[in-house]
């Protein structure tokens, strides 16, 4: 079955099981291998992309669902990487080994679509399903700050 | 000696007290695990005497059933009646599968002991998760199977004022009557959707070892109507179940 979506701006179709997690199709079939596999249960936060720009775990939304919808995914989310948290992240060198850094980014970069000033307590709130291993919490909350302009 | 589980001893408690509904031999059976209670302890507990005549057994119920309206026929008071039916219909409302996204905080609750939900996430200001972490960033429109998240159309949590954790069955009858506190609708509109929210539809579809709620959306919806047709009496407790 044909799906379409358009994913960073670009008309794609892909030939795929419409049940086919987001995330393979953005891996496998597009090559976009940015958005990461952590735990495939929702759980930790890495496979993290907009839809329309929400945030969705991309490993249990089937690409059915993002049909006729824009997908963006940390590839997309600046064309050069400046987004103001792409700059934030490297001025604070927020990440250690970096594996959930994509999912992080991606989740605060829909919080502040949505909340340009966070306090320190929504920015814990929404990220709070976005886990890090290496524990960089405290790099990730300054470096969301620093990109909404707060002290 | 009549062996009835430890929910049902609750519901003794609860309809005894207001008229000797259940009294002896027309106890509902339920089966699986429960209290052994002699006719002495039902008449301690307010079910005995009062020079009621004895009525006829109550069919049996599995854990997992639902007694049907025409169970409660025997009964002949007709508040009476929409109380008992009205309890065994709250043995859906204030199951986990239902209980868990109608809690009295800001978080829901999952699995079949009420465990914190995992993520740590909050009900927003509009019950539908925190930007970010929205409940449809992760619950799809139905179950996903391998990666065992529950889903259905329009996931979301019911607001605080329809919050049904801790409710006993009276409780949680009053605060389905009160437009206030019940999303404003009237009896009509909570049998339907009773009957036909696809969202309440999962409580008996809940996927990936979930147990179920008892029985089935008809079966609940009929036991709602039935206790609207009957007059819609709330069950005078105040015990927790």
């Amino acid at each position: 079955m044909t799906v379409r979506l358009r994913v960073n701006g670009i008309d794609r179709e892909l030939d795929v099981d419409p049940e086919t997690p987001l995330l393979w199709a953005l891996r496998d079939a597009l090559g976009l291998t940015g958005t990461k596999y952590g735990c495939g249960e929702a759980l930790c936060g890495a496979c993290t992309v907009h839809l329309d720009g929400e945030v969705v775990r991309s490993c249990v939304t089937p690409v059915r669902r993002a049909a006729g919808k824009q997908v963006t995914t940390i590839e997309g989310l600046s064309p050069d990487g400046s987004h103001p948290l792409q700059r934030a992240w490297v001025e604070l060198g927020v990440p250690q080994c970096g594996f959930c850094q994509a999912g992080q980014i991606m989740s605060a970069a829909a919080l502040l679509a949505k909340k340009p000033k966070p306090t320190d307590a929504e920015i814990d709130r929404s990220l709070s399903g976005n886990l890090c291993r290496c524990g960089t919490y405290l790099r990730i909350r300054a470096a969301v700050k620093k990109a909404a302009g707060e002290p | 000696m009549t062996r009835i589980p430890r929910r049902l001893a609750a519901k003794i408690r609860v309809v005894c007290g207001v008229g000797s509904v259940y009294q002896g031999g027309m106890l509902p059976k339920h089966s699986g695990g429960g209290v052994r209670l002699t006719g002495l302890a039902l008449i301690a507990l307010g079910c005995g005497g009062g020079g009621h005549a004895p009525a006829p057994a109550l069919p049996v119920a599995a854990k997992n059933a639902l007694l049907t309206p025409r169970d409660f026929s025997a009964i002949a008071d007709r508040d009476d009646r929409a109380r008992a039916i009205f309890v065994e219909a709250s043995r859906v409302m204030l199951h986990p599968r239902c209980k868990n996204c109608h809690p009295a905080g800001d978080s829901p609750a999952q699995g079949d002991h009420g465990r914190p939900h995992d993520p740590p996430v909050a009900r927003g200001p509009e019950d539908t998760g925190v930007p970010a972490l929205e409940c449809t960033s992760c619950h799809q429109d139905r179950n996903a199977e391998l990666a065992r998240v529950p889903g259905a159309p329009n996931w979301h949590l019911a607001p605080i004022a329809m919050a049904w954790e801790g409710k006993t069955p009276g409780a949680l009858c009053a605060q389905l009557k009160d437009r206030e506190r019940n999303g404003d609708k009237s009896l009509r509109e909570i049998v339907e959707h009773a009957a036909s929210d696809e969202l309440v539809a999962w409580g008996w579809a809940p996927g990936h070892d979930r147990e179920p709620a008892p029985g089935t959306q008809a079966a609940f919806a009929a036991l709602v109507d039935a206790w609207v047709n009957e007059g819609a009496a709330c069950p005078k407790d105040e015990v927790k179940r």
